[in-house]
């Protein structure tokens, strides 16, 4: 086991390298660079302080002795500069937002698996039931339903007619002035809304995800074994079905945690949060090379690690995979 | 006191001068202060919704509108902008000229200090200019500094500065934002400008501190209590980014921010005409910096007969352009001088919308409709056919260039529209000049020199001269009114620019945007001038019962 682990590990470092290379060039090929927005379209502009500027962030150079550079630096998790005006180092750039993203992604996550095992589980086993359908219905209106437009509609309810909670942003303006317990409050009241709207939409996929798995293994023999010995339908289901039903989900989770830290643009932007996503489509769009690939290199490192997760712990839950790995060897 | 941030606009309209930017600015239509509640009191917080972040704390390296309106309350300039357009005193007390305009002397206020108790003297001068020439400075801006020939301070309070030829915006050149020598001079010399703690902390003269920057969420900025002109009367100002205009929208129904710069012609005609909102904020409305156009391409034979663009003229109705397109918030343009400023003059040949006058005038430019299918042909039986092209994405200018295309039918002339994604559209069409009519906006600084739009040096692929007009006339009197200091003499030049243009319509002046800002009610002292409503931000108040958060 830990010898599969070990080598999947430095399989993926070479895998690593060829993203981060690939990536490089993929996005010095793309339309416009950064100067293009640092300079601007002006007949007063200076166009000395371009090429001063192409020279200091190393443009000039060839792309691949560009990208070896980078790379001497990110082994040593340097990441270097970001290239806008305040030119501030990209691992602080990332560190300020990484907290706030992460936290929210988690707390969805949680809501998410929470609300959306019992949904499936529960639409499996009453399977074309009037629950089954109303939860099926439901479900499809979540996943049709654009994230902004929800959340529009829910600012407007919330926010602007009723006035119960704060449209956007993560605090008061007023926060340093609140005591302890008021500013957890405050918190917690700016979280609710954009929690919402991105469970709403993320629980659709989940919960059919469940629901598929736990129809699968009711009807394996197993099942019908466990039925047949006169368990309680309740032990049957939670103990026998819905053990080997979660298998599947287990993968699905541990693929979930690269998307924790990318955070979602949308709903970012429109509930004004500074996280990674806005951090991520604000330095493409402004070709901030170095902010790109140090978001880059984190989330391709943690979709590795991902997948590591997801093999090591499906062998570990499933012992026809242990097993059989060790056949295969043999 | 007066604005800071009508400084930074200025700075941003002026040194950034005719590029495609929107300030606003202009004279005034709007609401003075009606209710006396009572008498200005320090305190409270202002809130201002912006759609991006900053792009740095030392507003020179950036050219981005949000930095500029940040550090101009930071920062403060030798001159600044008065409520009428005017170059006033700001940490220079006053400045005189030498009779030949080469020599230019500031006198510099005494009492000024940094943020952190520094003296301000005319050493920080001569350091912003030495940084702002220093090749390894980023600052997208340097034109104005780069014209002079040399600056000294014969002693801490004066500051000489010395022109190779006269330069008409030397001037504005100093209301730049002056930088501490203290904190900044190895950064400056070694080129890491950037990377200075300055650029995160910064430390100006203006009339507030800086307190913190949450990239992606806010600045928050503490009022100067020994700041020369008086204490600003807001102790707190929040800048808060907020990236979807929709999101700024209902924060501004739901009273969570005091200020937005403009609104859209829909929310300010019809979405903010209930009576909660009307006492909640009041609402401004001035025209803005820009302009909106039609150009001709005077290098197409058909347009380089002034009967022809004087027919298009006549064609054209600019009012129901404003009331269709803009519902009305936008004002006739007859030139590309801002109305409201001193060089300005409406005193201009007009074209009223006059359908059989332009078919006249066609028909004497020999073009007629010759075999009666409604389109005029030339003596070969060339119908009159154009295309109108704007950029894709910009809805306003989609619509101007439709009705365009009705009223030239009206006259007999066939438009086709075609809509082109704006880097595209820049390159492929305005720069090389291949096109026949363009619908296009551009800025107007501060100050009237408009030499690199107008003359006829600077039709080159790069330049901004698009339409390609040359004019011997318009050539000198755009070289004598740059290179002179005297008001009054340029005044001349720039009246008689007007008229000619006007005259000769190398492009048809459609409209001045209004710019559409919001303030809440609470906000009192704020009074509507040709510059805006943000020069006099430093006397804005609130009185002690309406304000609304504990702070400072």
């Amino acid at each position: 086991m830990a010898l599969f682990a070990l080598r999947r590990l430095l399989l993926s470092i070479p895998l690593l390298i060829g993203i981060t290379f690939v990536s490089y060039v993929v996005i010095g090929l793309a339309p416009g660079g950064p100067l293009d927005f640092l300079t601007p379209e002006d007949p007063n502009a200076s166009p000395e302080v371009r090429e001063r500027l192409i020279e200091e962030f190393g443009l000039d150079q060839p792309i691949h002795v560009q990208y070896w550079h980078w790379l001497k630096r990110a082994v040593r998790l340097d990441f270097g500069r970001s290239f806008l005006p305040d030119g501030r180092p990209v691992s602080a750039k990332i560190a300020e937002r990484l907290p706030v993203t992460l936290f929210l992604n988690l707390i969805e996550l949680a809501i998410i698996v929470g609300l959306a095992v019992p949904i499936g589980v529960l639409s499996a086993t009453r399977q074309y039931s009037l629950y089954d359908k109303i939860t099926t219905v439901f479900v499809f209106v979540g996943f049709a339903t654009p994230d902004f437009w929800l959340a529009l509609l829910l600012m407007i309810l919330f926010g602007v007619q009723l006035g119960w909670l704060p449209i956007s942003g993560l605090r008061s303006l007023n926060w340093e002035y609140l005591s302890f317990w008021q500013q957890q409050w405050d918190f917690l009241a700016h979280l609710i809304l954009p929690i919402v709207v991105a469970t709403f939409g993320g629980l659709a996929g989940f919960s059919r995800y469940m629901r598929q798995s736990m129809l699968e293994v009711v009807r394996q023999d197993y099942v019908q074994t466990a039925r047949a010995k006169g368990l309680s339908e309740r032990t049957v289901i939670s103990k026998h079905a819905l053990r080997n039903a979660l298998l599947p989900v287990v993968t699905i989770l541990a693929l979930a945690l690269p998307g924790l830290i990318g955070g979602s643009v949308i709903i970012e932007s429109i509930f004004a949060i500074p996280g990674m996503g806005q951090l991520m489509v604000q330095s493409v769009f402004s070709r901030d090379y170095p902010v790109v690939m140090g978001n880059l290199v984190i989330v391709a490192s943690l979709t590795l690690v991902a997948n590591l997760i997801a093999d090591i712990t499906y062998a570990l839950v499933d012992p026809r995979i242990r097993f059989g790995g060790r056949r295969g060897r043999g | 006191m007066t604005g800071r941030r009508t400084r930074a606009r200025m700075l941003l309209a002026g040194i950034a001068g005719l590029g495609l930017l929107a300030a606003c600015n202009g004279p005034l239509e709007g609401r003075a202060d009606e209710d006396h509640a009572g008498p200005p009191a320090y305190g409270d917080t202002f809130i201002q919704a912006s759609i991006g972040d900053i792009g740095g704390l030392i507003p020179s390296l950036t050219s981005d509108q949000s930095s500029h309106e940040v550090g101009g309350l930071i920062y403060d300039g030798l001159v600044k902008l008065d409520k009428d357009l005017n170059m006033a005193p700001a940490m220079a007390e006053s400045w005189t000229y030498s009779k030949d305009c080469l020599d230019l002397t500031f006198k510099l206020r005494r009492d000024v200090k940094w943020h952190d108790g520094y003296p301000f003297t005319a050493d920080d001068v001569v350091f912003t200019y030495q940084t702002m020439i220093n090749p390894k400075t980023p600052a997208p801006f340097k034109e104005g500094f780069l014209l002079v020939k040399s600056v000294d301070a014969p002693d801490p309070y004066t500051v000489h500065v010395r022109y190779d030829k006269p330069y008409a915006r030397a001037v504005e050149t100093w209301g730049t934002y002056i930088l501490p020598k203290h904190l900044l001079q190895s950064f400056a010399e070694a080129g890491t400008l950037r990377e200075s703690p300055q650029n995160s902390h910064p430390v100006g003269t203006g009339p507030y501190r800086f307190q913190e920057w949450k990239p992606g969420e806010k600045v928050v900025l503490l009022a100067n209590p020994d700041y020369y002109e008086g204490r600003p009367y807001l102790s707190r100002v929040v800048y808060r980014v907020i990236p979807s205009q929709a999101t700024i929208f209902l924060e501004l129904k739901a009273r969570g921010v005091d200020y937005v710069s403009t609104l859209t012609g829909i929310q300010y005609a019809r979405q903010t005409e209930y009576p909660a909102f009307r006492k909640a904020y009041h609402k401004y409305r001035y025209p803005a910096s820009d302009y909106t156009f039609l150009g001709f391409n005077l290098k197409d034979p058909r347009f380089a007969d002034r009967r022809v663009r004087r027919a298009f003229a006549h064609a054209i109705n600019k009012q129901e352009l404003i009331d269709g397109v803009r519902l009305g918030l936008a004002r006739e343009a007859t030139g590309p001088i801002r109305p409201g400023t001193w060089a300005y003059t409406d005193k201009v040949t007009r074209f009223e919308y006059d359908p059989a006058k332009a078919r006249e005038l066609l028909a004497e430019a020999g073009w007629r409709d010759r075999d009666g299918d409604g389109v005029v042909e030339d003596k070969d039986g060339k119908p009159f056919t154009v295309t109108i092209r704007t950029n894709q994405g910009n809805d306003e200018r989609k619509k101007i260039a439709e009705i365009i295309q009705q009223r030239l039918k009206e006259v007999g002339v066939h438009a086709d529209i075609q809509l082109i994604e704006w880097a595209a559209f820049i390159k492929e069409f305005v720069k090389p000049r291949r096109f026949e009519l363009v619908v296009l906006g551009l800025g107007t600084g501060v100050d009237p020199d408009q030499y690199v739009v107008w003359h006829s040096s600077q039709r080159g692929p790069d330049q901004m001269n698009r339409t390609g007009y040359a004019n011997p006339e318009v050539d000198a009197l755009l070289e004598a009114g740059r290179s002179s200091c005297v008001q009054s003499e340029r005044v001349k030049y720039y009246h008689r620019l007007q008229e000619i243009l006007a005259e000769d319509l190398p492009m048809i002046f459609l409209y001045y945007r209004d710019a559409l800002p919001v303030v809440a009610a609470r906000i009192h002292g704020v009074s509507p001038a040709p510059a805006g409503i943000l020069y006099n931000f430093n006397e804005w108040y609130v009185p002690k019962a309406q304000q609304r958060y504990t702070s400072g």
